[in-house]
């Protein structure tokens, strides 16, 4: 089969790999119909996530068609259409018990701090991803959900990641009726958690970011009220006079490792790997927020340490709540507000890439090529 | 006036109507009880599909590498790029040797990521399927993807920082070959 291949730091291509065989009674092979990248992809891409190894495959979101069913697999067939949480989850360990699917203690015996996520190096279990041709979906009975028939493909695959994240970031900022929500970051899960802030009740939602085109997107898709922080001295001031110096209620963090804004946290972070990540939208949202306000941190951040202002956090009172996301727990109600009209995940695809040009892929969503938001990987294109 | 000095809440702009009238699904979620993980930790039995209680152990190929702070090797587990070569020494020592929650443990791992690259480099170069630098890293698409435009007058704060990339990625191979021809050149000279 084909498949994305890493190479080293900034380098990826497509390889002649061997299909995935079952490796577990539970195991499915899927066939992959569409693929993506997600912005976290670009951390391992860019060398930054601990024990990434050459040769490995990435691709945590995808979708497809279940192509061959392990002996104990007993809620799929063959032929089946399927979308599959980013998360590999056991389903009865005590974390899966409490819902706490993307904690997952029975998937990744390289690290008990993270859950099984597929193609997101060995910190995060191994296992070789969705960008390619074919995949191994471990407890097969658990993970997947049979697409809706009214879903289209492209709803489905960001459900699997990025639409369920910002879902799930603007659930642990506690919203209330009529809060200021201020969200960091016009990429996909920022697009997405400022959407959700106002299925949330929110009175009022800001994005921020640099890229001009991705704040216009802020504008028309979650017709949000945005701001490019490049344009102030001081973003946080700036923040604070747009609310009558009290500051958001609310602030999420949809940025992570690789935030600009600050030149020194980004290259010792995302350049000189010294610290987990560049905590820079983190610590503009502990600043922006009111005192005793919320923080919703969905970046993905390294597992070393990171220069983050606990300090201001603690005096301020603030209540900070971060996971990755337990996606399948968010589909029940996400279906709804998809067939409602509510939602519509695939209206922030810019880029669909053949499997082929994997390298074109993330480079231009790296560079930020070409108004680029979000790229699908479509294997069949090949 | 200004509200925050004094117990008030500053007014929003919209009303509820307003917001409700021109956002699609406002406040369907407003109640906490519609929000999927509003409740942290609360018990949900035979919610996932699963049918153990404790999953079939996955056959282990070879001595898969773990975290000490793991009881023991998990039942599933990924079986992508075994470990091999120094990194894969490098790799093996850091997790038998450190936690998690030490720094070495991370920075030995990140080490062993930067000698694997190295490694494979050399051996695709032995290889029917050498690295070339120009086509894995995409940069050709800066040609057919409005490379310029896309950065030219516009207000981005990475533009600051790219210029490092190429320095990142070319940079080991521009002192690998001048090393390689500074020895060539000693042992030409040897002779």
């Amino acid at each position: 089969m084909r498949a994305m291949v890493y190479r080293g730091p900034y380098k990826v291509r497509v390889e002649e790999k061997d299909i995935p065989p079952i490796e577990h009674p539970n195991d499915a092979i899927v066939k992959v119909n569409l693929a993506a990248i997600c912005g976290s992809d670009l951390h391992l891409y860019h060398g930054m996530m601990p024990d990434t190894r050459v040769g490995m495959t990435f691709g945590h979101e995808f979708m497809g068609v279940v192509e061959q069913v392990g002996p104990s697999v007993q809620n799929l067939t063959v032929g089946d259409r399927v979308m599959v949480p980013f998360n590999i989850f056991c389903g009865t360990c005590w974390y899966c018990a409490r819902g706490l699917y993307s904690n997952c203690h029975n998937v990744n015996p390289n690290a008990s701090a993270v859950g099984g996520i597929y193609g997101y190096s060995h910190t995060c279990g191994g296992y070789d991803g969705g960008q390619s041709e074919y995949v191994r979906v471990p407890f097969a009975d658990v993970g997947p959900s049979l697409v809706p028939e009214w879903m289209e493909d492209e709803d489905a695959v960001l459900l699997t990641d990025a639409c369920a994240t910002g879902y799930f970031g603007a659930q642990l900022g506690d919203i209330a009726e009529g809060d200021v929500v201020v969200v960091f970051g016009a990429g996909p899960v920022g697009l997405f958690a400022a959407k959700s802030a106002w299925l949330m009740g929110a009175g009022r939602v800001i994005v921020i970011d640099h890229l001009e085109y991705r704040l216009e997107k802020a504008r028309t898709f979650a017709q949000a009220e945005t701001y490019n922080f490049t344009e102030y001295d001081d973003i946080v001031v700036h923040m604070k006079k747009i609310t009558d110096f009290l500051g958001a209620d609310v602030a999420i963090d949809a940025v992570g490792a690789e935030a600009d804004g600050n030149l020194t946290q980004h290259v010792t972070a995302a350049k000189l790997k010294l610290q987990g990540g560049s905590p820079v939208a983190l610590n503009w949202a502990i600043d922006s927020v009111r005192k005793g306000g919320n923080i919703s941190v969905m970046g993905a951040y390294g597992p070393l340490f990171s220069a983050v202002k606990f300090g201001d956090a603690m005096n301020k009172g603030l209540t900070l709540r971060m996971n990755q996301c337990p996606v399948k727990r968010q589909w029940p109600r996400l279906f709804e507000h998809v067939r409602n009209g509510y939602l519509k995940p695939s209206d922030i695809v810019t880029h669909r890439i053949p499997l082929e040009h994997i390298a074109e892929g993330y480079h231009i969503f790296s560079a930020k090529l070409d108004e680029c938001i979000k790229p699908l990987v479509v294997p069949s294109a090949s | 006036m200004t509200y925050t000095y004094t117990p008030a809440k500053p007014p929003l702009t919209e009303s509820t109507d307003q917001l409700r009238a021109r956002i699609p699904g406002w406040g369907v979620d407003l109640d906490p009880k519609d929000r999927p993980s509003g409740t942290k930790l609360q018990y949900q039995p035979d919610m996932t599909g699963a049918h153990w209680d404790f999953p079939d152990r996955q056959p282990e190929k070879w001595p898969r590498e773990r975290s000490i702070e793991h009881k023991f090797l998990t039942p599933v587990f990924g079986t992508a790029c075994p470990p091999r070569r120094l990194s894969g020494a490098i790799r093996r020592y850091s997790y038998k040797k450190y936690s998690e929650g030490r720094a070495a443990h991370w920075l030995l791992l990140m080490a062993a990521d930067r000698v694997d690259a190295w490694e494979n480099h050399v051996v695709s170069f032995a290889s029917l399927h050498p690295d070339n630098p120009i086509t894995e890293t995409g940069v050709l698409s800066e040609f057919s993807h409005h490379g310029l435009s896309s950065r030219l007058g516009k207000k981005r704060a990475d533009l600051v920082h790219q210029p490092l990339d190429p320095i990142i990625v070319a940079g080991p191979w521009v002192v690998a070959a001048w090393v390689g021809l500074k020895a060539l050149r000693k042992v030409r000279g040897k002779r």
